[in-house]
């Protein structure tokens, strides 16, 4: 059976993180489960951790009152879902919801962001680790956003 | 193919499917002459008489001749009449025409096949071709992203092929609602997902340009060469000859040299607003 420490760095998000700074963040970090239905956090609610999915999916959505709500991304095993907990003040800006088993490793975002302030060796480390994330989640809306399998507006 | 390439040929339409809410798939007859051979990736240009004439790609499989598939969707005035044909309605045709998909050129890689929307079409002759002739082919990995389930094209024939252990298929949608079990998000964000040996991989790219230029990129940083990237051109073609200039896309004529080139020979015009 593999320790939290293991299962810590062996994710992806954290491969490759030097030893003694993988055991500091380890120190944040722990295992939870979701079942299918469950919310792993709510948009506006503060980003207190961070999820690191092991195994399973998670679909990112935002309510619509009145309508379902619109799902515009599906995270899948090896992801991160969520990047709130990174910028001050610290808020989701949508929901995040299990839609199969998922089993994923939790972390404190206070506790990381404190070892990072503390640190900005790991800080920059981190900060590098989520930033091609951020950036690809900002293509990814400008693609959909920009509606591009609408009808051409050339004309025949 | 008729010996005065700008006359178009008379030919009937035999069957007339509804693949979504405002696309159809028109098979054709391939003329007088019975066969009239293409290679995937080609198109023809389709005449309504007394309306107009656009390109439409071919999007049946190449291995049967004796009749002819477009897939069109209805957004102009010429594609709305297309897509209004019924069996027996006569549509003037002419081709086919351009330079298809790296078939042989592929042989003994692996395959990344790429499509946004209706940019399944040009590429589902690459897909018969490559299942009809498997073992020429490494891996074979399908892509595929639309704006929602519902607007996901030859859906039954994605699931045949997902079914196929000798084909990986993956399907994205841009949004859904609660009762889509799939992948939700951009096609080029399933590319940095897949475990494929960039040096030994050929990617054939059809779709919106946006999406194509964001594929590409996707491509690009998995470590696809530049020559090994293959993207279907959507240009205004007229005369599918190179003669008029219309579909000129630098020093290019997408409907002679294309509609299919290469990356490294479109690069540095893919992301200019004009030219």
């Amino acid at each position: 059976m593999k320790n939290i420490a293991q299962i810590v760095c062996e994710h992806p998000f954290f491969h490759g993180l030097d030893g003694e700074f993988c055991d500091l963040v380890c120190g944040c970090a722990r295992n939870v489960r979701f079942n299918p239905g469950d919310y792993l956090f709510h948009e506006g609610g503060d980003a207190d951790y961070l999820y690191l999915i092991r195994y399973g999916q998670v679909t990112l959505e935002i309510a619509v009152p009145g309508k379902p709500s619109v799902r515009f991304q599906t995270l899948h095993d090896g992801d991160l879902v969520g990047v709130s907990w990174v910028l001050p003040p610290y808020h989701w800006a949508y929901d995040a919801r299990a839609i199969t088993l998922t089993r994923a490793i939790a972390m404190d975002a206070r506790c990381l962001r404190k070892k990072c302030d503390d640190d900005p060796v790991l800080g920059y480390d981190v900060l590098k680790r989520v930033l091609p994330i951020l950036t690809s989640r900002l293509h990814a809306t400008q693609m959909q956003i920009l509606d591009v399998y609408g009808a051409p507006e050339q004309p025949e | 193919m008729s010996g005065d390439l700008m006359i178009p040929e008379p030919v009937r339409v035999l069957r007339r499917q509804q693949e979504l809410a405002t696309t159809w798939t028109l098979e054709l007859e391939s003329g007088p002459a019975g066969h009239r051979p293409f290679l995937p990736g080609q198109f023809n240009m389709l005449y309504i008489f007394g309306v107009g004439e656009v390109p439409i790609s071919l999007s049946g499989d190449a291995g049967q001749t004796e009749t002819l598939s477009h897939t069109v969707r209805a957004v102009g005035p010429v594609s709305n009449k297309l897509a209004a044909l019924k069996p027996m309605d006569t549509v003037g045709l002419r081709g086919p025409f351009g330079v298809g998909w790296p078939m042989t050129a592929g042989e003994g890689a692996d395959l990344l096949i790429v499509a946004g929307g209706l940019g399944l079409a040009p590429l589902r002759p690459a897909i018969y071709h490559v299942l009809r002739h498997r073992e020429r082919y490494g891996r074979v990995i399908l892509l595929y992203g639309t704006r929602s389930p519902d607007d996901i094209l030859y859906a039954g024939q994605l699931e045949e092929w997902s079914k196929r252990p000798d084909v990986e298929v993956h399907i994205t949608v841009d949004h859904a609602g609660g009762d889509w079990p799939g992948k939700i998000g951009v096609v080029p964000s399933l590319v940095p997902a897949l475990d494929f040996d960039p040096e030994d991989a050929v990617a054939m790219v059809c779709g919106p340009e946006i999406m194509m230029r964001f594929t590409v990129n996707a491509l690009r940083d998995a470590g696809v060469e530049d020559e090994s990237i293959y993207l279907s051109m959507e240009r205004n073609m007229k005369c599918a000859l190179g003669h008029c200039g219309h579909c000129q896309f630098g020093s290019t004529f997408v409907c002679k040299d294309g509609p299919v080139l290469s990356f490294d020979r479109v690069r540095g015009l893919l992301s200019l607003k004009e030219f």
